[in-house]
């Protein structure tokens, strides 16, 4: 909990992500295909995990920190999860809008 | 105002305006909490009486639509995000969480500051909104009521909810932290008074909820000012996706309101019946049970948007199984007043009233959760009259009970019992005479949010606009005599209903820190039997 990280690597982590910002540039104007969401979202989600893991310290904190750091993460899904039930069983009965 | 005066009161040190408004202690962080949100309830209650007043008619003779699309919303808008949703936390909770832990005061006391400050920004730029024109999305804000459709101030006040909502997400960390780290020696989790539990269980949906909710209203924001494509069906966005997000935080938001209340009628019930709560842990789990599974039931909101019905089917039977802690609850009051030696003063009749309405309003909620049924009934003012049995007759009820037993607390005032009796009875009446017809008028096809209706629903809404002045009548009497309490000698003493807890141990008002030693907390909570047995014995 009393971990103090350098000056180095905060500017090392700056750093990487505006690389990764500068990527998510660059891959927006190219055409993956059906990859074109993933990829995006594989960057964003290094990013955030950068965020979280240095900027936010939870790499250096206790276990209970790093289990609420997850949870929310649980939440995320249960979200995601139970909208996508909605989107992804619509079609099921075979007219439109349902 | 200063008679008799108790040296080292929170209310008389120190002095002036500006050490209340930068004050950090949570005993008067909590009553500008009180203040502001006392006059956004009369704000509302404004909008509330004129569309009782329009609805005496059938034909849409006091507004026109549009105007009555605007007050209906900010009716909602300020009732819910400006009243509901902080009322007991911010109030009875900012004061008592950290007396109940043995605590000083919250862990981040100007967080705690910061928290109110957000609080009346937030409700300044939607007030604002109300000057410039007003508002006409519903509550809601659904799209593309919100997006596309409206040309009033959403964004404006749509930012006010969006700010607001800060103060409700510092208000929950501040909680979970002093309930975590602050407790006295002693007070392990099960001794825990069960206000703690329902605090500790709403600050978890503030913090998880809120969030999601701030961001929704942000890209509505986004799409208006910016052109953005999130809910815009024209170019690959989606509408029903605004009521998805929406709900996952506005239902659990129900949970901010009621969740409290339950801790408030906890505490109230064990000390009108002298006796410890019956099942005490399954009553501090429910609370923790409705936090979780409150988060998975929203779709019920959604029956009749597009939303599959195979996901409806799955939100209908979860939101059958979130009632269950709720009657854990229910069942668990009413075994403890069983056989209790149960005093009649004030809180006694907002028990009462409070466990009959929220009763009612829990019950007509699964007739809603039920698929089929909620077809027939979406829509229509049976959805209105079930949210107010369980906003009001459960939120305001539970918060006017906790106002009712901890003011002698929190002023060092008495206020006249018999006065506050017969206002209990009096919100009690009038509020079933408003509501209880808008549950038939609703099942016999009445929708709501429209100024005009046939002739055949006007007894019904006559009955209901003369319910709403009686339950106004209710509230003003209140009102009137807390406010005139102010006038008369601080002169409560410091357990005036022979109740158990931390609070009661410390005078009234209490000093600013609380405590004049670090107290050790030695027996479980609401040991009335226990007390009644030492007493008995010395």
């Amino acid at each position: 909990m009393s971990h103090i990280s350098s000056k180095r690597l905060f500017y090392t982590i700056f750093v990487s992500l505006i690389i990764l910002t500068g990527l998510t540039v660059f891959v927006a104007r190219q055409d993956f295909g059906a990859m074109n969401t993933p990829v995006a979202l594989a960057i964003a989600g290094l990013k955030a995990t950068l965020v979280i893991l240095y900027f936010m310290g939870v790499r250096y904190n206790t276990p209970l920190t790093k289990v609420v750091a997850a949870s929310g993460f649980v939440w995320l899904i249960i979200l995601f999860g139970m909208t996508m039930g909605d989107y992804l069983t619509r079609s099921w009965l075979g007219f439109p809008g349902r | 105002m200063n008679h008799d005066i108790k040296a080292g009161s929170y209310l008389d040190a120190p002095h002036g305006i500006a050490s209340w408004l930068l004050t950090k202690d949570h005993k008067r962080i909590a009553l500008l909490y009180l203040i502001s949100i006392t006059v956004f309830f009369i704000i509302g209650g404004i909008f509330a009486a004129g569309i009782r007043t329009e609805l005496m008619t059938p034909e849409g003779d006091l507004f026109t639509a549009d105007m009555y699309n605007k007050v209906f919303t900010l009716h909602g808008v300020v009732m819910i995000f400006f009243f509901l949703i902080p009322s007991i936390p911010a109030t009875l909770g900012n004061f008592l969480v950290p007396i109940m832990c043995g605590a000083k005061d919250l862990a981040f006391p100007r967080i705690n500051l910061l928290s109110w400050y957000l609080y009346v920004a937030g409700a300044s730029l939607t007030i604002g909104a109300v000057a410039l024109g007003g508002v006409d999305t519903g509550w809601t804000f659904y799209t593309p009521y919100s997006s596309m459709a409206s040309n009033t101030n959403v964004t404006l006040a749509a930012l006010g909810v969006f700010i607001a909502g800060f103060s409700s997400i510092l208000t929950g960390f501040n909680f979970i932290v002093t309930i975590h780290r602050m407790r006295a020696p002693g007070l392990t989790w099960f001794r825990m008074p069960l206000f703690l539990w329902a605090h500790y269980a709403t600050s978890l949906v503030m913090i998880l909820g809120t969030p999601v909710v701030a961001i929704t209203i942000l890209l509505v924001g986004a799409e208006r000012a910016l052109g953005f494509a999130i809910f815009d069906p024209r170019v690959g966005g989606d509408p029903v996706l605004f009521q998805h997000l929406f709900w996952f935080y506005s239902h659990p938001a129900v949970y901010i309101m009621i969740l409290p209340a339950m801790g408030v009628i906890s505490e109230l019930v064990a000390a009108v019946s002298r006796k410890q709560i019956f099942g005490y842990s399954f009553v501090a789990y429910s609370s923790l049970a409705i936090a979780i599974i409150g988060f998975l039931v929203w779709g019920h909101h959604m029956f009749v948007s597009s939303q599959s019905i195979y996901a409806g089917l799955v939100f209908s039977i979860i939101t059958m199984i979130v009632a269950v802690p709720s009657a854990v609850k229910t069942f668990n009051w009413t075994a403890t007043m069983y056989k209790g030696s149960i005093t009649w003063d004030s809180p006694t009749y907002w028990v009462l009233g409070f466990m009959g309405l929220f009763l009612i309003g829990g019950l007509t909620g699964l007739f809603l959760g039920t698929m089929g049924l909620d077809v027939h009934l979406h829509d229509t003012y049976f959805v209105v009259a079930h949210f107010h049995y369980i906003m009001v007759g459960g939120g305001v009820m539970g918060f006017l009970g906790g106002v009712h037993f901890w003011w002698p607390k929190m002023t060092g005032r008495i206020y006249p019992e018999t006065a506050g009796k017969i206002a209990a009875v009096l919100v009690f009446v009038g509020f079933n005479l408003t509501f209880f017809p808008q549950f038939v008028v609703g099942y016999l096809g009445m929708p709501r949010r429209y100024h005009a209706y046939p002739e055949e629903f006007q007894i019904l809404n006559v009955l209901s606009t003369g319910g709403a002045a009686v339950l106004g009548a209710g509230y003003l009497l209140i009102l009137a005599y807390l406010v005139a309490s102010f006038f008369k000698p601080r002169n409560a003493p410091a357990n005036p209903w022979g109740a158990t807890g931390l609070e009661w141990d410390i005078p009234s008002p209490p000093t600013t820190f609380n405590f004049e030693h670090d107290p050790v907390v030695t027996e479980d909570a609401y040991d009335y039997v226990g007390r009644a047995r030492k007493a008995r014995e010395n």
